[in-house]
């Protein structure tokens, strides 16, 4: 799937530039992180003057978001203040934004999943913007000891948005997370998603980006305690003038831990730029980390870019396996070629790559009236690349 | 009756943006329904291209000559519509399109073919008779089209799809190469039940007589240095066996 000459700038290596590990470089005080100037490594693929002041502490907080939020039994689910002492425990935010966004917050979400509570459907909650504005939020999801849940974080309406959104896998626990990432196209979304993973406990996440002017998510995870396991998988649909930037972070600070990292997009319009930049850290005096990471690119027209960077560091020389994958192309002719070949026709067969490409990931959502509904916004923004 | 005619067909493969090789010289064929013809040949001679090149793949130009099914233009068409019109290709490295579930392929196809969507219970029972036939295990519908299929499995797949469909004129390109006799048992009695349900038109290429033995052939063709070098009945198969083909890289070269 490598069809060079589409004006596709793609990034192969990260250039040897250090990561800044997890934890290390955090601060609640947005002074201590300068205002982004557009050549910071982390900044520089963003286009500063689209976050309409979400970077600049400017803060007028006049935009206005409805949060809803329903749990199943086993399952708590508060609003509380900034002074409720569970919050922030997990992380420290890693850039202005994120400093900004938890300056700034009013109410938090706290859904607590008991001790061993095996919760059989899903908790949703949903943000919907409703009034333009910048507005800012906080989520904390904790899955206590061998509990297990699924998570359903939405985004919709119109909002110029920046949260933190803590998610705590304590020992022997189970947590899916779903974020979908669905707003108006008018919306800016800047959001950190910070994730401690405990001893012998599995975190699933599945990230997808469809709407707004500018989505910048990074999800990062840490370990707690060996035989962790992280997925993180993400899809993203990056319609004309929209960027869609993803910044995963995996700090394999623990030994014998595990992280799969598999984001997929497709780009179809002009100026859509998608940025995916997948971060990797295997630490000092770990041994057995095993992961691997892969972003794969579908530009469907000219005019589009994709950046996609894979960064790994290793500070052990004790892997289990570490590796990473990138491309970025166009449809395969071929493929197309051996379903109109038998009598389906060029645009169907497209329909039929494309929903095949993206199927991977829509299929690890264990929420089926979800899986449907992003089907079906993908066939629509399919639909109208057609 | 269908009559499926090559004349005069010229192609070039498609190396690079500025760089073309041509393959084809020049190749003179006529199939009438009910017909099987075999086409044997040295490797490199341009059996796949011809099969390519009739099927419109995109890295193969036709240069000069004609196509006619049945008196219409094939070069004409788009590759989908060159299958709607009934010509179908197994292909000898048949092509993997991840994460296109072969159910979802098979009924797609199925309905542009047949220019209406099957009923869905008479449909899976259609297709889990055929997967039967083609000794598939169930599991497979759910699987990518083709992915990490083994090569006799690509081929079975093929020929199901042959059954499936139900075209006018078959080219078979090395249908037989890679299968264990079971699977050639197999993929040859599928090749024979669709020339028996619709008097399909059969063009097997093929290195070996082996298949023969079960898709009898009315005419079997010599293909070399592009062309039809030569042409005969069944026993001509039998003579290439025991003298191979010297005589025509020769001529070819
Ligand atoms: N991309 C390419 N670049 C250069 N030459 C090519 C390319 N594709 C095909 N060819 C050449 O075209 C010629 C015909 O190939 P073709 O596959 O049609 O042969 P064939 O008769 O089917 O051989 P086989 O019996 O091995 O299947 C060969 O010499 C091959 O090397
Ligand atoms: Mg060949």
């Amino acid at each position: 799937m490598a069809t060079p000459n589409l004006g596709i700038k793609e990034h192969s290596h990260g250039g040897g530039l250090p990561v800044s590990k997890l934890d290390v470089h955090g601060s609640f005080d947005p002074n201590d992180f300068p205002k982004p100037t557009g050549r910071e490594e982390e900044w520089r693929f963003t286009p500063l003057r689209r976050l309409r002041g979400l970077h600049d502490g400017r803060n007028i907080a006049d935009g206005v978001v409805k949060v809803e939020m329903s749990a199943p039994e086993g399952v708590t689910v508060e609003t509380v203040g900034r002074d409720d002492e569970r919050l922030a425990r997990s992380f420290l935010p890693t850039d202005r934004v994120s400093a900004l966004a938890y300056q700034s917050f009013t109410e938090a979400v706290v859904v607590t999943v008991g001790k061993d509570t095996r919760a059989d459907e899903p908790v949703f909650i949903r943000v919907t913007g409703t009034e333009q504005g910048d507005a800012y939020g906080h989520v904390l999801v904790r899955a206590e000891q061998f509990s297990s849940a699924t998570v359903v974080l939405e985004y919709a309406g119109t909002s110029i948005y920046a949260d933190n959104v803590e998610f705590v896998v304590d020992d022997g626990a189970r947590l899916d997370v779903v974020s979908l990432q669905d707003w108006d196209r008018d919306s800016v979304h800047v959001s950190h998603q910070y994730t401690k993973v405990g001893r012998d406990a599995h975190y699933r996440s599945v990230v997808i980006t469809l709407g707004g002017d500018l989505v910048r998510l990074s999800p990062k995870v840490g370990y707690t305690g060996p035989g962790g396991n992280a997925e993180l998988y993400g899809l993203y649909f990056t319609g004309a003038g929209q960027h869609h930037e993803h910044r995963s972070l995996v700090d394999h600070n623990v030994s014998h831990t595990r992280s799969r990292v598999d984001y997929k997009g497709a780009l179809s319009g002009e100026d859509a730029h998608s940025v995916w930049i997948g971060d990797v850290i295997i630490g000092e005096d770990t041994k057995g980390t095993d992961s691997y990471e892969n972003n794969r690119n579908l530009v469907l027209t000219d005019g589009a870019r994709v950046d996609s960077v894979p960064n790994l560091e290793i500070f052990s020389g004790e892997v289990e396996g570490a590796g990473h994958a990138s491309t970025s192309g166009r449809l395969d002719d071929i493929h197309l070629f051996y379903l109109q070949s038998r009598g389906i026709p060029a645009d169907e067969a497209r329909r039929l790559v494309i929903r095949g490409f993206f199927a991977e990931i829509i299929n690890r959502i264990e929420v089926p009236e979800l899986r449907q509904r992003i089907t079906d916004e993908v066939e629509e923004k399919l639909a109208f690349h057609d | 009756m269908t009559t499926f005619e090559i004349r005069g067909l010229r192609a070039d493969v498609i190396i690079s943006e500025d760089e073309r090789k041509e393959i084809l010289k020049g190749v003179d064929l006529t199939i009438n329904s009910g017909e099987t013809h075999a086409i044997m040949g040295p490797n490199g001679s341009g059996k796949s291209t011809l099969a390519y090149a009739v099927a419109g793949h995109p890295r193969y130009e036709i240069t000069e000559g004609e196509v006619l099914l049945d008196g219409e233009n094939v070069l004409e068409m788009e590759v989908d519509e060159r299958a709607r019109a009934g010509l179908f290709l197994a292909m000898q490295y048949p092509i993997e399109v991840p994460g296109v579930s072969m159910s979802n392929f098979l009924r797609s196809a199925v309905t542009a073919v047949r220019g209406e969507a099957p009923k869905l219970r008479a449909f899976s029972k259609e297709l889990q008779e055929a997967m039967k036939a083609m000794a598939f295990d169930s599991s497979f519908a759910a699987r990518g089209v083709n992915e990490g299929f083994s090569g006799g499995e690509k081929k079975r797949h093929e020929i199901l799809q042959l059954e499936l469909l139900k075209p006018k004129v078959a080219i078979l390109d090395e249908t037989d190469s890679g299968l264990d006799v079971d699977a050639l048992k197999i993929v040859s009695e599928g090749i024979n039940r669709a020339k028996e349900a619709n008097g399909m038109g059969v063009m097997l290429i093929t290195h070996y007589t082996r298949i023969l033995n079960y898709v009898k052939p009315d005419f079997v063709h010599v293909f070399a240095g592009g062309r039809v070098a030569e042409s005969g009945g069944p026993e001509l198969a039998e003579t290439l066996e025991a003298e191979g083909y010297e005589r025509f890289v020769k001529v070819g070269a």
